[in-house]
């Protein structure tokens, strides 16, 4: 609490002196899609940094949700009127990185600028999705998340389970979910935000089973989807069977908007969604105790769990502005990837430190005992060494080819498609769109 | 084209008239009109690297495309919907309104002002009524039985964004049909009155036909409505979904487009949009014609 | 009234309360949510009845906004989108009342060419050719202005079209009289048309005001300086945040405050809005 007067303390005074000092100073933009809690308090770092330094003022501006911040920006790049710095969410890095004459790979920023940089420093669980094949670092984790399982402990007890277990695997998710609906203590066993990136990238991931073909897509832009395996079909047609007995309820497409309240309703004993999403859990779920646990996995498959992946968005910084800008983005990098700054937003906001020093430094300071469940998201990413399979994805056109995943699973919850018909209609017209975004890239 | 019997002879000023005017709609409409036609033509990365001229591969794609197809299909399904439902409300209210004499103004004023609510506002109330598990309207539904589910059920998406998009364009309608009504002599409906037709027999065989002009019109007008400004009603509620069953034509321009970043193909689309909108332009300008000169 | 049917007019007065109802029941709800507390909507039931943090909702989002959910004050946006209403209104009718003046008085060459060319702006959605657009307005420099917020909404056949119906109507002797007079275009145009379409200029503003309120897309894309953002948008910035839910109460009070002005707008001037409705699509 303290710690949070003291920041908007900083924000305050940074704020008086920007205004003073604005005209010699060198601004730096930077376009987020931090809504809410989390955009004031990206608002007070930046106001922290404005206030450590006077050389550089680093604007933030928000631009609505992640689709329209990474649109804004290309077409104002377009146009010669890009910011410096654009968060840009995990699936727009294939587009990113394709842009080659676009961005300034941060690994070159930090070379070309001489501001001390170790690679080493950073969690590579966290930063290897955003690496090329020689490891270089091409943008900079901001906001990492991972999704985990939430689940309601007061109905675990009227149900007759143990609070303190959740679920391990999908075999126990079941039974769970059918005691709890039997018991009464809740209408369904389990919901989930995400459909795409929990139940399909990231079970793929946690599975070990390859998303794409060329290491999903980091070897080349002549990948194609390879989610119509059986472990995947196997999935998500006992989502369908779980839902239609009223075990599973879809909270909708994209994020699943609707998912969230019924958990927090207490309609459904369990969650699954961002790491990042526990601040909103924590603040809404106001009649009952929260409980947090990994994903959970099939035993019947091989090598589950390996680990999970991330999501969340990263800052790529765009090409076209003077020496001495890039000087202050560089400046900047250096300080938000500070165990301090990075600790500091990592326990605020639920996202993954992107240091390991940033996690170091929550464990001295007994963040993690004390505050239970901000742990999970970064051990399960950390759980096994990643493999080709779970270390991320890169396609191009991926923002079209996760409505098509939606689309897919709307079938199959309809009736109109069984599993492996959906499945194969996502490789099927993925595919289509890699083709054409590799025509378009090459 | 009608003019005057005589005009005025200046011979520069009109074009010093006309000027604002035209330099604003060819900057901001035609040239970038323009752009949206010369780029179907072309296949684009999002940041303008590299463009290749591709003919007509675009189009050829855009109609080959079962999702595009089915684009089509629901927005002619929307329209089509939206104008029945509020023409058929507006037309019922604007009736009752008629038969009032002192109340009318006072239920005029409260049934004009949903005109008033932007599109996008109408779509966040709509969704926050509707919503599966917070929203009031499922709930009373839930009692009788039926569970909605808009982020699930096709039916009920659609049905979601008809009732938003009806709800506001009510007013609008209603307007026109009350001043219609109004406009019509009472000696016509008092001489059947007196021939011993009911209300009802003279509602559908005086009133309606003296009406068919406005209603044709307001079926114009509320086809386009339904097809060119209700974008921020489908992106305040179901944003296309589910399985592309509210994906109206202009969402989906917008929706490849802009967040797709799929340039070629939105330009192709905007093309095909735009020869939409001429076409209803024509047909609603020879009626406007046509009224006029009666 | 033809003869009295007390059952009829009962059965009228049904369908207008009821008509009411199904048009106020959305803001109802938006009203009553606005005076509840952030998570009263997400844990049960949507309540039906006023709660207690209204002053509390309103005030925060008048003095405070959530400057990162895009919404500075709502003050600052509030009086921002009155500006954009307020030129595009105006500047809608002054170019448009000029150019019907110059369709309907004059013979000019190319005269039916313009026409065609304002005419088949009429409704081309700003959405169908977003990007083009927003690329002539960046190269214009004009992101981040007010004039890069109206100037491009400016032109508007409706409007023209309104005018040229209305001049079509002007007795022509009007005109003849002015010319023996010795009166030049200019001259008639000051002293005899606009006069004359005061009533029209008002009712045409009513619905260009609430056209320039109600926009959303466009500033949403051009602005990046929370300095011109406007209510609309601010509101769909509210409601979409990243990995947490949206404050339904401040979404609320925001919409409620958002469609205010407007509807306030229709339902004073409800003579002049209706008749600018009814004839600018005559």
């Amino acid at each position: 609490m303290h710690k949070h007067i003291l920041t908007s303390g900083v924000a305050a005074l940074a704020l008086c002196a920007s205004a003073g000092s604005a005209l010699a100073q060198t601004q730096i933009n930077w376009w987020h899609a931090m809504g809410g809690e989390l955009g004031t308090k990206l608002e007070d770092i930046v106001a922290g940094y404005n206030a450590s330094q006077d050389e550089y003022d680093v604007v933030p501006t928000y631009k609505g949700t992640y689709p329209e911040t990474m649109t804004a920006a290309i077409a104002a790049f377009r146009a010669g009127e890009q910011p410096h710095i654009v968060q840009v969410f995990e699936v727009g890095t294939g587009t990113m990185m394709a842009a080659e004459g676009a961005i300034y790979p941060v690994y070159q920023l930090m070379d070309d600028t001489g501001e001390p940089f170790d690679p080493n420093a950073f969690l590579s669980a966290v930063v290897g999705y955003y690496t090329d094949t020689n490891g270089n670092m091409l943008s900079m984790p901001f906001n990492s998340s991972t999704p985990i399982l939430y689940y309601n402990k007061d109905v675990f007890e009227a149900a007759g389970l143990d609070p303190e277990t959740p679920p391990a695997t999908w075999e126990e998710l079941e039974a769970f979910s059918r005691q709890i609906m039997e018991s009464g203590a809740a209408e369904c066993g389990f919901t989930t935000g995400w459909i795409s990136w929990v139940q399909l990238e990231n079970f793929s991931a946690w599975h070990n089973q390859p998303i794409g073909t060329l290491e999903n897509g980091f070897g080349g832009l002549e990948t194609e989807l390879t989610v119509n395996g059986p472990a995947q079909v196997q999935h998500w047609a006992n989502l369908k069977d779980w839902q239609d007995e009223g075990l599973f309820q879809y909270g909708g497409p994209v994020g699943g908007d609707n998912a969230p309240p019924m958990f927090y309703a207490q309609e459904c004993a369990m969650y699954m969604n961002s790491s990042a999403s526990r601040a909103g859990v924590v603040a809404n779920a106001t009649d009952f105790e929260v409980g947090y646990g990994m994903l959970p996995y099939y035993e019947s498959v091989e090598g589950a769990p390996q680990n999970s992946i991330i999501g969340g968005a990263t800052l790529w910084v765009l090409q076209g502005k003077d020496e001495a800008e890039y000087a202050g983005v560089a400046d900047f990098f250096s300080y938000l990837s500070s165990p301090e700054v990075q600790a500091d937003w990592h326990q605020f906001s639920g996202y993954l430190p992107i240091t390991q020093a940033a996690y170091e430094l929550g464990q001295e300071q007994g963040y993690y005992e004390a505050n239970p469940g901000t742990s999970v998201g970064i051990e399960q990413i950390t759980l096994n060494e990643p493999t080709e399979n779970s270390k991320g994805l890169r396609f191009g056109s991926y923002v079209q080819i996760r409505t098509i995943i939606d689309e897919e699973f709307e079938e199959l919850l309809s009736g109109s498609k069984t599993a492996q018909e959906a499945l194969d209609a996502v490789v099927e017209r993925g595919n289509a769109l890699i083709r054409e975004f590799e025509a378009a890239n090459s | 084209m009608q003019t005057k019997r005589t005009t005025f002879t200046n011979r520069g000023l009109p074009y010093a008239l006309v000027l604002p005017q035209l330099a604003i709609t060819a900057i901001f409409f035609l040239w970038p009109a323009g752009q949206a036609f010369y780029q179907s033509f072309l296949r684009q990365d999002a940041f303008g690297f590299r463009t290749t001229f591709v003919w007509l591969d675009n189009y050829e794609r855009l109609f080959a495309d079962p999702s595009y197809l089915n684009s089509l299909w629901v927005t002619a399904i929307f329209a089509i919907s939206t104008t029945v439902v509020s023409i058929g409300l507006a037309l019922a209210l604007a009736a009752a309104v008629d038969r009032m004499i002192r109340s009318a103004r006072a239920y005029t004023t409260l049934l004009v002002w949903p005109y008033a609510v932007a599109p996008v506002v109408a779509g966040i109330l709509w969704w926050f009524m509707f919503n599966p598990t917070i929203g009031i309207l499922p709930y009373i539904l839930d009692q009788f039985g039926y569970d909605w589910n808009h982020s699930l059920s096709r039916l009920d998406a659609m049905v979601l964004i008809v009732l938003a998009a009806s709800w506001k364009q009510i007013s609008y309608n209603f307007l026109f049909f009350l001043a219609g009504l109004q406009s019509i002599p009472h000696s016509l409906t008092e001489a059947a009155a007196i021939d011993g037709a009911g209300p009802v027999k003279r509602f559908f065989t005086i009133i309606l036909p003296l009406l068919s002009p406005t209603t044709f019109f307001l079926m114009v007008v509320n086809v386009v409505y339904a097809m060119f400004d209700t974008f921020g009603i489908v992106h305040g509620t179901t944003e296309g979904g589910p399985a592309q069953s509210t994906n109206i034509l202009v969402y989906k321009v917008y929706n490849d487009g802009f967040i797709g970043l799929n340039l070629g193909s939105s330009a192709a689309q905007s093309v095909v949009l735009m020869s939409i909108v001429v076409t209803l332009t024509v047909i609603q300008f020879r009626y406007i014609e046509r009224r006029v000169e009666y | 009234m033809v003869e009295n049917r007390p059952f009829l007019t009962f059965l009228s007065h049904l369908v207008l309360i009821a008509g009411v109802f199904v048009v106020a029941f959305p803001v109802y709800l938006a009203f009553i949510a606005s005076t509840h507390g952030p998570t009263d909507f997400l844990s049960g039931l949507i309540p039906l009845l006023p709660g207690p943090h209204m002053i509390e909702n309103y005030s925060t989002m008048l003095t405070e906004g959530v400057s990162t959910g895009g919404a500075p004050p709502l003050g600052t946006m509030m009086w921002n989108s009155l500006i954009m209403a307020l030129t595009i209104a105006i500047g809608k009718i002054a170019i448009s009342i000029l150019s019907a003046f110059a369709i309907v008085y004059f013979r000019f060459p190319f005269r039916q060419t313009v026409f065609w060319a304002i005419f088949i702006t009429l409704m081309l959605p700003v959405e169908v050719r977003i990007l083009p657009t927003f690329e002539v307005v960046a190269n214009l420099k004009m992101l981040n202005s007010y004039a890069g917020l109206t100037i491009p909404l400016i032109a508007s056949a409706t409007a023209t079209f309104l005018f040229r119906q209305f001049f079509l109507t002007v007795p022509d002797e009007l005109m003849e009289a002015a010319r023996v007079d010795g009166a030049g275009a200019l001259k008639f145009f000051r002293d005899i048309l606009l006069p004359l379409s005061l009533t029209n200029i008002a009712a045409l503003f009513v619905i260009l005001f609430i056209y320039g309120w109600n926009q959303y897309l466009w500033p949403l894309l051009i602005t990046t300086d929370a300095d011109y953002y406007t209510i609309v948008m601010g509101i769909k910035r509210l409601a979409d945040v990243t990995d947490a839910e949206p404050k339904w109460n401040l979404v609320m009070s925001a919409t409620v405050l958002a469609m205010l002005p407007p509807v306030l707008v229709v339902i004073f001037m409800q003579r002049l809005f209706v008749k600018g409705l009814v004839e600018t699509e005559k």
